[in-house]
């Protein structure tokens, strides 16, 4: 039985992509946006999957973003198939980073990515296999008062 | 608090996106040539102040609801970054100053 109090929608993200940068998260907070989420929590959600479709674009191949909107919450997944991240202690310190040149051009890749999308969201899991890829789902609670 | 109007006299700017509200008010500048930190430490309704003029800056403000950007050293973005903005509805303004002397200006609250 589909619930229909229940949305979801996935986008594709292609990795290297740089002129497409940012077009997911614009799409998904204007999609929210008209499903009534708005000040804070509008926010916090599209700041935090940016930092996700960007991390997607800087480093892996590729990548699928997930959404899902209920009453209490949004919940953002990312798969994608990149280098994996060895170390997610290491990762997670602000100020910690393996971006390229090119990517500190564009104004990224300052170690605050991962760090920052924690800080915006609720829930926060974050996994990965050197090699694999990478998943990392973080939820905002449609209520809260967050950070 | 302060205008857009009142920001391109201090900053002795241009607007680059002439149909903006030039009364739209903020009370914060925030300058920053990373959009890393413009995405963790700016508050929304914030005046940004950068040198970048790629595409990046306009998609990271506009997600980030910054009030306005200001491009420094006289920048002015391509065709292509100033559609975006206007399809976001984001005011973009360039001054010839550079980085320092349009923050010290912009703390100051007054024309030199």
């Amino acid at each position: 039985m589909v619930d229909e109090r229940i949305f979801r929608h996935s986008y594709p993200v292609e990795g290297g992509d740089f002129s497409h940068a940012g077009e997911v998260s614009c799409q998904m907070k204007n999609l929210l946006k008209e499903m009534g989420v708005n000040g804070q929590i509008l926010r916090r959600a599209a700041i935090a999957s940016f930092e996700a479709e960007m991390n997607v674009i800087m480093y892996a191949a590729s990548g699928t973003v997930e959404l899902t909107v209920t009453p209490e919450e949004i919940r953002i997944s990312i798969v994608d198939e990149g280098p994996g991240i060895p170390d997610i202690e290491l990762a997670m310190t602000e100020g910690y980073s393996t971006a390229t040149a090119e990517m500190r051009e564009l104004g990224f890749g300052a170690g605050m990515g991962l760090p920052n999308i924690k800080k915006n969201s609720d829930t926060f899991r974050l996994q990965s296999k050197p090699g694999l890829g990478t998943w990392l789902e973080f939820t905002i609670r449609r209520n809260g008062a967050g950070p | 608090m302060m205008n857009l109007k009142e920001a391109l006299e201090l900053l002795e700017g241009t607007l680059l996106t002439p149909e903006c509200d030039l009364g739209l008010e903020f009370t914060r500048v925030f300058a920053s040539d990373l959009m890393s930190d413009v995405l963790a430490f700016m508050d929304a309704g914030t005046l940004l102040i950068t040198g970048l003029v790629n595409t990046h800056v306009v998609c990271t403000a506009g997600l980030a609801e910054a009030a306005a950007v200001v491009f420094v050293q006289g920048k002015r973005p391509s065709a292509q970054v100033l559609d975006q903005a206007r399809a976001n509805k984001l005011p973009l303004l360039s001054t010839p100053l550079p980085m320092f002397e349009a923050c010290a200006r912009m703390g100051a609250g007054r024309p030199k």
